[in-house]
């Protein structure tokens, strides 16, 4: 089999020769195809050129037993884009020159603004503008949903909702438990060693308690479920928009709004405190479990200590974070979701966008919420 | 010697996806320089024995060889070797969504390692002559093209390393009716100037009859009937009487003066 190849694939060669009468010709023998030439191309380039200096040069072609484009670009370009003056060539080759001389040139590339800087700032001003515009219609719509909703309770999207409940709510537990657990571990250790130093045992209750209820919990939870149930979300849509899904949808009159935005904004909504809630339980049991290790505090002492140290207005605080986060993450998520067009590159950059908001958002909520209570739950 | 004129040689080939099987025993050889056409109906396992020929799929039994060695128990340069001398246009073309036109087509080349940017250039610009698309596309991505276009640019493609051995898989589905002739014209004009072998899954008459050189036919698992088009329909078998000899086949037959 190798042999066979072989055979049918030498390489081209190129000889020159001075015939009886004086004149010098080269002559092109073997095969001249991409395939054969393979490691060769650049030497022979090299060739070809150094022998198109001298124009009075005879090309003989006949010799040659397979061609293909490559080959006769080659060639070509080894002529300086052009026929020498003597060429003898096979009528089946002539075709690939011919071709060759009446060949296009690609269309050249725009050449950059010198005012490029201020073009990207603009364009990422109207971008950002954009952004916002699109969130405030997506909300819109989702309020005419409700309203719709209310005037016609049988086409409420249980299922869907359930559906995105379970998803988001439910398949979250395991890692929203496992990274509460290691912080809450973590935040324990090094608290109770500064408050070994004092003598302040009993305080940990405190720190653990309005730092993981209020702050901590919220935050792991909303940050966790970002980058997981929002990322998921942005996909789902960005790959339906791909497949023509969502058209399919659009002429089937179910809009997308109704059926594939509320429910995950609802859902996300309705599991967000859920998840805050579970993952602030996990954190202070981890840190409980420290606490008993490093400072003997019992659990029993730890729990009856928590509601004097800590305002039962901080878990109100943490739950209603926890709403608003969980739907703000599923409204971003399900924007950039439907920006997608319909190729690979802009699907990977909608969902690592969509990611990135949510978590900054996520973050800006907190920001807004700490500030707006900054006398509630606190003494 | 018939036998080592095979480019691609199936023996004894069992497909299996769960508990349905697909292929019972089938022998198949491809010979240099032809087209032949796979056809059978609709789960018959057409593009499942295509998809095995190209190695994307693995047969639960048999040996498939290409170029005359098993497509298993390869290293990674014969591997490649051999897919540089493959061409495959897919069923929608299967572009890359994210490169250009002009990419899309100059991705095989540069991959080669051995071009130099500007002849690949020529070379891109070039195919895409043989294609009949006009340079002003090149630099569109593929979101903004025809379903047209996008077969002839994804056949520009699968030629851009002027492959010995092209798949095509429906190359006419989903194309007009006088796109898909225009299309099959092409793919004809450009076989008698490249020669190069052809293995074709097909469900279009017209396309089938006015390129083949074999046609095999699947049906009932097996492969009940390969030879020329006037051979294949002279064999007996319900599938067969079905496709060439009903109204439409009849008439496909009648055009090109074949019954």
């Amino acid at each position: 089999m190798m042999s066979e190849i072989q055979g049918s694939n030498s390489p081209m060669v190129l000889r020159r020769v001075t015939g009886a009468d004086g004149i010098p010709r080269v002559i092109v023998e073997g095969n001249c195809t991409l395939t054969a030439l393979g490691e060769r191309i650049r030497p022979i380039a090299a060739e070809l050129s150094e022998y198109a200096t001298a124009p009075e040069l005879r090309w003989d072609l006949t010799q040659i037993a397979r061609m293909d484009d490559a080959g006769a670009v080659l060639l070509w370009r080894g002529w300086g884009n052009q026929r020498p003056r003597y060429l003898f060539v096979r009528p089946e080759h002539e075709r690939l020159f011919d071709r060759l001389e009446e060949t296009w040139t690609p269309p050249s590339e725009a050449t950059p603004d010198r005012l490029w800087p201020i073009m990207v700032l603009g364009k990422a001003v109207f971008l950002l503008w954009e952004h916002l515009v699109g969130l405030v219609i997506l909300m819109g719509q989702l309020v005419l949903e409700i309203k719709y909703l209310a005037g016609h309770p049988s086409r409420i999207p249980w299922r869907e909702i359930s559906a995105n409940l379970y998803r988001t709510g439910a398949q979250a537990l395991g890692i929203t438990a496992l990274v509460g657990f290691l912080i809450g571990v973590v935040l324990s250790y090094l608290s109770s060693r500064q408050l070994q130093i004092f003598g302040a045992h009993i305080f940990i209750v405190n720190i653990l308690g309005i730092s993981v209820i209020r702050e901590l919990g919220p935050m792991l939870a909303a940050i966790l479920v970002a980058g997981r149930s929002g990322s998921s979300m942005t996909a789902q849509l960005g790959v339906m928009r791909v497949t023509e899904e969502l058209d399919a949808l659009t002429v089937m009159g179910i809009p997308h709004s109704l059926r594939l935005i509320l429910p995950k904004v609802i859902a996300l909504g309705l599991a967000m405190p859920l998840v805050v809630l579970w993952t602030s339980a996990v954190a202070l049991i981890g840190g409980m479990t420290v606490a008993e290790f490093q400072l003997g505090l019992g659990y029993k002492f730890f729990l009856s200590r928590l509601p004097d140290a800590v305002a039962v207005s901080n878990l109100w605080l943490g739950l209603g974070k926890g709403i608003v986060c969980g739907m703000a993450i599923a409204l971003i998520s399900c924007h950039f979701g439907l920006r997608i067009k319909s190729n690979t590159e802009s699907l990977g950059e909608g969902t690592t966008n969509s990611v990135v908001t949510s978590i900054t958002v996520v973050i800006i909520i907190d920001a807004i919420f700490a500030v707006i209570f900054s006398d509630v739950g606190l003494r | 010697m018939p036998k080592n004129n095979c480019i691609i040689e199936v023996e004894g080939l069992y497909t299996q996806f769960g508990n349905h099987v697909v292929h019972e025993n089938i022998g198949l050889c491809v010979q240099r320089g032809e087209v032949l056409t796979l056809v059978g109906g609709s789960g018959s396992g057409k593009t499942a024995l295509m998809r095995q020929m190209l190695g994307l799929e693995t047969p639960a039994q048999g040996t498939v060889k290409v170029f005359g060695e098993p497509l298993r128990d390869r290293n990674r340069q014969q591997i490649q070797n051999m897919r540089n001398r493959c061409g495959v246009l897919f069923q929608k073309g299967a572009l890359f969504s994210a490169l250009s036109v002009y990419d899309n087509i100059a991705l095989p080349m540069r991959e080669l390692r051995t071009l130099d940017e500007e002849m690949i250039r020529d070379l891109v610009m070039l195919k895409l002559e043989m294609v009949e698309i006009a340079p002003v596309h090149a630099n569109k991505m593929p979101a903004e093209l025809s379903g047209g276009m996008i077969k002839r640019i994804a056949l520009a493609r699968a030629m851009a390393l002027n492959p010995e051995l092209l798949f095509l898989d429906e190359p006419t589905a989903g194309l007009d009716p006088e796109l898909s002739e225009g299309f099959v014209s092409l793919i004809k004009t450009m076989q008698s100037e490249l020669t190069f072998t052809i293995i074709m899954a097909t469900h279009d008459l017209d396309t089938l009859v006015a390129l083949s050189d074999r046609v095999a036919v699947l049906a009932d698992k097996r492969l009940v009937a390969l030879g020329t088009v006037r051979e294949v329909i002279n064999t007996k078998h319900a599938f067969i009487s079905n496709f060439f000899c009903g109204v439409r086949g009849r008439k496909t037959l009648e055009n090109n003066s074949i019954l």
